[in-house]
């Protein structure tokens, strides 16, 4: 017999329509490839400057999502008890209209009545302008149940973070050390530099209580103890410093350490850095030995001159390091033993990057000039890189910790050099030239500023006279100052309590807050559900926008159904969540590659109609009419200042970019050439750009700034000073007298570590952590009919030790408890992982009756959440009170700070606690999905 | 390996009505006209039925013509055409009995070694599988070709030499089982050599590669508990060589030999059932079972 | 064409890193959605969104925990699709013909249109790389992406698999192994790629690079020179960084 003659170049498609992924906040850009006008295969865009082609598995499966049987259809109002998930379709005109009847009188006498939060969109820039003409105080996005700690942290040392504002310079790192990630936002980039760096042989050590995915490929796993990373980070500094391994060069021209801290207890300046009348920092400068301020050209800070000042003696930032990290306090053998690493390991890897640092630093040669004018003929490498996100930023003690992390990168000057760490336009920013938070509500009118920024002392807090919080989530407030994302996971709570006050209506869009994304999942439930003495719900109305039928869509009043991401526009902006890379400014849209199908419209076009509806400012012309017809319209002709849009790239009449006037092609543009843009920063540019004037001013040219902006990162962070200071009762201001203990402790100017507010509670002695699959994102992945069956649900893992205690055998169930509450749930075993600590996948357990999916789904039935046993406020302590489980200075929710005790039950019938099933309005999903389009 | 009962049913039954033909076949003593018709009938249903109940295997049974195509290689083939040939050869050997009251030798031997052909090929089908340790052996062979053998016997009323081979086909099985277990228990297949990361040190599964089944571990990763199977064997045993052998030392009666055969029948049925639950197959260990 | 081809023209497969795969499943998906739209029959997906979902997926990634003599346990993600053997006892089990492997290639495919559905190639195949489609009822397997690697439609740096064309991490590489001088042959050549199962006697094309040594100690004594302390006193460091200091201007 003869072999079969096959077809080996049958046609792929009829057209291919380049967007950009929406299966994560990652943004790769994709090639949809389009059979007869329907969506028929998804693959990466080789030119696109986030993934080069490569897309993760749930980018290969967005065309999954984008046929979900649980995309929702028409927009819907609630006809059932809430979380019932009975609803009634109605017309869009009749849910707008709703919407208005409710919005307009809150405009009118007190916009504090509305609570709009955003959860994972990429529109925040257009949804803060809403709510900032709105008029509302309480807008924020998701950031800080997310990952605030590892943000402000950043930006208050560094101006810039990790997230997905940086990345190590992949090419030419030789020792990378991975904190805390299991996956992040920058997915594919992290996994493209993961394996660029095997390729060249690089060595990557993973510091994390679980060994898998990243931290499986590192060569070397070090199983931390969970919440104790920043002594580890301190004790790595301390022997760092002792042996002088530090980069004394780097530090004294770009950072802080030659500042001049006032260290009189007497002073009403203690603890805060000496300046000139223009606010400017002084340093001694070692040619005069007098004090200058440090951008003074050609100053030559010195890092050993201490100097006494109208009666107050000043030394150094780093003497004050030096007091500090020497200490014996952070010595290996004593602080071993608590972050489960033994001092010899501790003291390799401190060698480790002591070597790989100093003795494998290389200089290319490019000559590049630095603000004081100074010119350097080379850039100087240190293949030393980090990158960290949730692990040490998900604690109770996390911003500081990050800040440890910083402040490590930062005396092995290994930012902004080649073979470190380097951001990415428009990152580096001081933080000194973010805007400052505003809640000031005048009725009928705009907010009198952004919601959201960076407060650098207690004059800058959301407070009223009486201390009371101007926010609905208390942020900016002396709970939690440094709250820079807002606390999102309060919310919900504050409002059924009516603390600080109630408020009428709550308008969320893309964010499961009935589920996933909220602390104590099922008491929230009860809160959205729970009625006041006269039968009206205690947050009486709840608007919500979804693409699909979740769980929060049950609780909803109102909802606006949005379309999919291959159905609409968007925008990744410069004034965001950009694309950029470190060597490039970009950003990018998506567009409706596809028309829905259904009666949807894009959230963001919702809230253009609303606008004009509401006649907000910046949404209305002169004559009252809608400004813009819909998002596109906003994202080309939307200016911020003049000359400065939402996308950067194609202004003017195409030749453009960065500033320009508004291009009415200029969409079409971005689509031709794959719907995003770039501009390479130049060569000279391309290091040390906090401080590197070609940097400044291509930055300025492109509009990022508006003059050059050069800065010092900052050791030594005044801000948490000055709160410090207001509990010394050296300010006009005073935090409650409960927390002034708590500021002492956990607002020091430098790094230090504390343990993490559960810490101490008895009995509860297991860490129970989560993690984020690689192939779901949240909860969205379930309706996916591919990757549900990678990840259908999701047994808690249990290390060895507590497996065999319990006499675990496979096919087991357990009880876990926390001080707060109890799950039961399977259980697993796994060795490559921390002796004291369990973990599952995140967000795999659905409720029943959600995503489309049959009652008897095992995410359903064997699936869970451990959000059910996580408060958002911890048990009452000494003091009586229950603190937020929060940081304590940004108010970063606590989730990785979980104590369980762990026991083997019988086997219940399904996971509990289980929740009564929500009715599906979209029925569910088709039994067998098989589908090729053409032949 | 899956028990399923399509192929159960096929083994168990053809196996019988290929050991009667056999035993039709290479039989001097072959009875002949009516008694003869009610042998065959029996006989071909067996066979026939079997087959059939092999195709409900199929995903294409509309297509099973095409699986004669490959008699060069492929022993599925090789049987498909093994059991055709005998059916015709048989066919024609028992018109000549039926009706002809005329025993064509040479037609009836044929037929006999087709018949054997046709189980032996069925055997081969598993065991050809390396990937199987506890088929890949000449063991199975010999018992099927001793269950087919000794219920031939049984079914066209050889009691003498049905006693013989129950427990001939009885003491194999014994020893097959001590055999398999211990060819699979000392298999050079192992979870190191199937990784290849052996050499590090113990592996061990760990997550699989999606939470629920897939056509891979509902068809191969089953594994039936090691105490229920004992029992079974005890009880396969039992049925197909104990009960009936019993039986045939008592004094011969239709109901006795009725029930016999049923036994036989049952037993054959519970082996072969084990015969598939009780086999690992290597790809498990990618799945950690 | 049950039997098979006593040579090949090309050896075409892959070779797996085990020291690079992050374990993202996205070669699952991605091969998923390219054999989806193209090759045979669509790879379907029954009960979806029920209780027991099962699909046919051409390639999955399963992990593997390793307790080492001494150290901690290590994990391995182990991505696993057809190993396109040049004895491939999956071809000659089969009694229709479907099951081939091409001459010019090496590549084993399935003929969906002569297969029955009978299973006995995938129960031949040790690696499970065979699944029955549960709707179409006909065998599937890695088809190499045979439609892709010579598609004059593609561009041509995309005609190589889309498993590996998405592999974020670049743990997946494409080539001849019959061409020594092929980046497959010099990989397996540099690093020691191996078989899986090679007892099995199917002698797989694909290559697996097997994982650098983790959790190895520093071969350099950790104090000196890297952390010898310039002082045992804090004021002694200030003393040491004002020398240091002098030193520099
Ligand atoms: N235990 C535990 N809980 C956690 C975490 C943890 O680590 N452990 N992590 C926390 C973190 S960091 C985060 S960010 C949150 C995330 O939690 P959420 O922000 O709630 O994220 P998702 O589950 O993705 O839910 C977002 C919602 O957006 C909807 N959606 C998807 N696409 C679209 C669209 O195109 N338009 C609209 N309008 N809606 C859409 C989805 O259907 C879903 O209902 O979870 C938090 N919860
Ligand atoms: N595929 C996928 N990608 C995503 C998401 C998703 O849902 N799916 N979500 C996106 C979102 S919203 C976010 S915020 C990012 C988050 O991305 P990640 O920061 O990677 O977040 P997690 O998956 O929660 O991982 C936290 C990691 O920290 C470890 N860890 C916990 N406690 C400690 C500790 O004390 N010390 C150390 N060293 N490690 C610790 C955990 O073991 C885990 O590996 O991912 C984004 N990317
Ligand atoms: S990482 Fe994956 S899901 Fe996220 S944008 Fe990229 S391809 Fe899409
Ligand atoms: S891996 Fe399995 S299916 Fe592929 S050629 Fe080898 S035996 Fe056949
Ligand atoms: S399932 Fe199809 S390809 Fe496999 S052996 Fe049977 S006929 Fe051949
Ligand atoms: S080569 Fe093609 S068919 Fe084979 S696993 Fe990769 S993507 Fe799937
Ligand atoms: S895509 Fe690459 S890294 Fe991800 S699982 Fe597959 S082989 Fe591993
Ligand atoms: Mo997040």
């Amino acid at each position: 017999m003869n072999q079969p003659k096959i077809d080996t170049s049958p046609k792929v498609s009829d057209e291919v329509r380049k967007t950009t992924c929406y299966m994560c906040a990652c943004r790769c850009g994709i090639n949809v490839h389009m059979k007869d006008g329907e969506v028929a295969y998804i693959e990466g865009n080789r030119d696109h400057p986030v993934n080069k082609g490569v897309l993760c598995a749930k980018g290969s499966s967005g065309i999954m999502q984008h046929l979900s049987p649980a995309r929702l259809k028409a927009p819907m109002k609630r006809v059932g008890p809430r979380g019932s998930g009975e609803f009634e379709e109605v017309s869009w005109e009749e849910a707008l209209r709703t919407a208005v009847s409710w919005l307009k009188p809150i405009r009118e006498t007190d916009q504090s009545k509305l609570a709009f939060f955003t959860g994972r969109d990429q529109s925040q820039s257009f949804t803060s302008f809403f709510a900032q003409s709105f008029g509302t105080p309480n807008y924020a996005a998701h950031g800080g149940f997310c990952s605030v700690n590892m943000a402000a942290a950043g930006i208050y040392t560094m101006g810039g973070a990790f997230w997905e504002f940086g990345q190590p310079d992949w090419d030419r790192t030789k020792l990378f050390m991975l904190f805390g990630v299991a996956e992040d936002h920058d997915s594919n980039p992290i996994k493209m530099g993961i394996g660029r760096m095997k390729g060249h042989g690089g060595k990557i050590i993973g510091v994390n209580p679980i060994r898998t995915g990243y931290n499986a490929v590192a060569d070397e796993w070090v199983g931390i103890t969970p919440g104790t990373d920043g002594l580890f980070i301190l004790s790595l500094v301390h022997c760092l410093m002792k042996a002088g391994r530090i980069d004394l060069d780097y530090l004294a021209r770009f950072t802080d350490a030659p500042c001049l801290v006032n260290e009189d207890p007497a002073s009403d300046e203690f603890g805060l850095i000496l300046t000139n009348e223009a606010g400017k920092k002084l340093v001694i400068d070692r040619r005069t030995g007098k004090p200058e301020a440090y951008d003074t050209p050609g100053v030559q800070p010195d890092l050993s001159g201490s100097y006494r000042h109208a009666g107050f003696s000043h030394r150094p930032v780093l003497h004050h390091m030096a007091d500090k990290y020497l200490s014996d306090e952070y010595a290996p053998e004593v602080v071993a033993e608590r972050v489960g690493i033994s001092a010899e390991r501790i003291r390799g890897i401190a060698a480790e990057l002591a070597r790989v640092a100093f003795d494998e630093a290389f200089e290319i040669e490019r000559e590049w000039t630095d603000f004081r004018g100074d010119v350097h003929k080379t850039m100087v490498g240190r293949p030393v890189s980090f990158h960290s996100m949730r692990g040490i930023s998900a604690h109770s003690n996390g911003f500081q910790t990050c800040r440890a992390l910083h402040m490590l990168q930062i005396i092995l000057g290994t930012v902004e050099v080649p073979g470190g760490f380097r951001f990415k336009p428009p990152y580096p920013k001081p933080s000194t030239i973010h805007p400052k938070p505003h809640a000031g509500v005048t009725p009928g009118k705009p907010l009198d500023g952004p919601h959201l920024g960076f407060l650098h002392g207690p004059d800058d807090l959301l407070i009223h006279e009486d201390g009371t919080p101007k926010r609905i989530d208390k942020a900016f407030s002396w709970e939690n100052p440094m709250s820079a994302h807002g606390l999102m996971h309060m919310l919900i709570s504050n409002a059924h309590a009516g603390d600080p006050y109630k408020i009428d209506t709550m308008m969320l869009y893309m964010a499961n807050m009935a589920w996933n994304s909220s602390m104590n999942t099922s008491e929230v439930m009860r809160m959205l559900t729970d009625k006041d003495e006269d039968g009206e719900y205690v947050i009486p109305r709840i608007i919500y926008s979804d693409a699909y039928s979740s769980e929060m869509v049950a609780y909803a009043d109102l909802i606006l159904p949005d379309t999919t991401y291959l159905e609409r526009h968007d925008c990744i902006s410069l004034l965001d969540r950009p694309i950029c890379e470190a060597e490039a400014a970009a950003d990018a849209i998506r567009w409706p590659v596809v028309e829905p199908d259904r009666d949807v419209r894009g959230f963001q076009s919702v809230l253009c109609e609303l606008g004009g509806m509401l006649d907000l400012p910046g949404f209305v012309n002169e004559d009252g009419s809608q400004k813009y017809a819909d998002y596109a319209d906003y994202i080309q002709n939307h200016e911020r200042k003049p000359g400065i849009g939402p996308l950067a790239g194609y202004r003017g009449t195409g030749d453009d970019h960065g500033r320009g006037a508004p291009n009415p092609n200029q969409i079409e543009e971005y689509k031709k050439n794959g719907s995003f843009w770039i501009s390479h920063i130049p060569e000279d540019a391309e290091f040390y750009k906090p401080w590197n004037n070609a940097y400044q001013d291509w930055a300025v040219e492109l509009g990022l700034f508006d003059k050059p902006s050069p800065y010092l990162f900052t050791l030594w962070c005044e801000p948490l000073r000055r709160f410090q200071l207001a509990a010394e009762g050296k300010h006009r201001l005073s935090p409650p007298e409960h927390l002034k203990a708590r500021y002492a402790e956990t607002m020091e100017p430098l790094p230090v570590w504390y343990p993490p507010f559960s810490e101490a509670d008895d009995g509860f002695d297991v860490h129970a952590l989560t993690q984020r699959p690689m192939a779901m994102y949240h909860s969205w992945g379930s309706q996916n009919a591919w990757l549900r069956q990678i990840h259908g649900r999701n047994p808690l893992y249990v290390p060895t030790k507590l497996w065999e205690a319990n006499g675990f055998e496979e096919g087991d169930w357990a009880r876990v408890t926390s001080p707060h509450g109890e799950i039961t749930v399977p259980v697993m075993h796994m060795a490559a992982l921390n002796e004291n600590t369990v973990w599952t996948w995140n967000a795999i357990g659905k409720r029943k009756g959600a995503w489309a999916l049959e009652k008897d789904a095992p995410e359903a039935t064997k699936g869970f959440l451990l959000n059910h046993i996580i408060h958002e406020l911890l048990p009452a302590k000494g003091d009586g009170l229950r603190w937020a489980n929060s940081d304590p200075i940004t108010g970063q929710a606590a989730w990785f700070d979980l104590r369980v005790k762990i026991e083997k039950v019988a086997a219940p019938k399904e996971s509990l606690p289980s929740h009564p099933a929500q009715k599906s309005p979209v029925g569910t999903g088709p039994d067998t999905v098989k589908r090729k389009l053409g032949t | 390996m899956h028990p399923a009962p399509s192929i159960i049913f096929f083994t168990t039954l053809s196996g019988l009505g290929f050991g009667m033909l056999a035993f039709l076949g290479l039989d001097v003593s072959a009875p002949r006209g009516w008694v003869a018709f009610v042998f065959f009938l029996i006989a071909f249903l067996l066979a026939g039925g079997g087959l059939v109940s092999s195709t409900f295997h199929l995903g294409h049974p509309e297509r099973a013509l095409k699986a004669f195509t490959q008699w060069r290689s492929s022993w599925l083939s090789r049987e498909a055409w093994a059991a055709v040939v005998a059916m015709v050869l048989m066919g024609l050997y028992g018109l000549g009995l039926v009706f002809f009251d005329t025993r064509w030798t040479l037609l009836g031997v044929a037929g006999g070694i087709m018949s054997l052909a046709t189980v032996f090929a069925t055997s081969m089908i598993y065991t050809q599988m390396r990937t199987v340790p506890r088929w890949n052996h000449w063991s199975p062979p010999v018992l099927f070709l001793a269950y087919a053998l000794a219920g031939g016997a049984l079914l066209t009323g050889k009691v003498t030499p049905a006693i013989v081979l129950l427990l001939i086909a009885g003491g194999i099985q014994v020893f097959a089982w001590i055999d398999q277990e211990r060819r699979e228990n000392s298999s050079d297949t192992t979870m190191a050599t199937a990784t290849g990361l052996g050499g590090i040190g113990d592996v061990k599964a760990f997550e699989p590669p999606h939470t629920g089944s897939n056509y891979l571990t509902n068809e191969m990763v089953f594994r039936v508990g090691r105490k229920h199977a004992q029992t079974l064997k005890i009880i396969a045993v039992a049925l197909a060589v104990g009960l009936p052998v019993i039986l045939l030392l008592l004094p011969f009666a239709h109901i006795v030999a009725m029930v016999a055969v049923l036994s036989h029948l049952a037993g054959v049925l519970v082996q072969r059932w084990l015969f598939f639950a009780e086999a690992r197959h290597v790809v498990g260990l990618y799945y950690g079972r | 064409m049950t039997s098979l081809p006593t040579h090949t023209e090309k050896s075409l497969g892959l070779v797996i890193d085990l020291d690079t795969c992050v374990g993202c499943h996205a070669c699952v998906t991605a091969c998923k959605g390219w054999n989806n739209e193209n090759y045979g029959a669509p790879l379907a997906d029954t009960d979806a969104y029920g209780a027991d979902p099962v699909g046919s997926f051409l390639n999955r990634v399963h992990s593997f925990e390793v307790q080492p003599e001494a150290g901690p346990a290590q994990l391995y993600h182990f991505p696993k699709s057809c190993l396109h053997c040049a004895d491939a006892p999956c071809v000659t089990v089969c009694p229709t013909g479907a099951s081939y492997k091409r001459v010019e290639d090496g590549i084993v495919l399935v003929n969906e249109s002569d297969c029955i559905g009978c299973g006995l190639c995938a129960w031949a195949c040790p690696y499970g790389a065979r699944e029955m489609d549960p709707s179409e009822k006909v065998m599937k397997k890695c088809t190499l992406c045979v439609d892709r690697i010579y598609n004059e439609n593609l561009p041509e740096e995309d005609r190589e698999p889309a498993c590996v064309r998405t592999c974020p991490a670049g743990a997946r590489h494409f080539g001849d192994f019959a061409d020594p001088e092929s980046n497959v042959s010099q990989l397996v050549a540099d690093r020691g790629g191996i078989e899986l199962m090679p007892e099995q006697g199917t002698a797989p094309v694909n290559r697996y690079l097997p994982p650098r040594p983790k959790d190895q100690a520093p071969e350099f004594d950790v104090l000196s020179p890297f952390l010898e302390p310039v002082a045992e006193e804090p004021q002694g460091f200030l003393g040491w960084l004002d020398k240091t200091l002098e030193k520099i201007s």
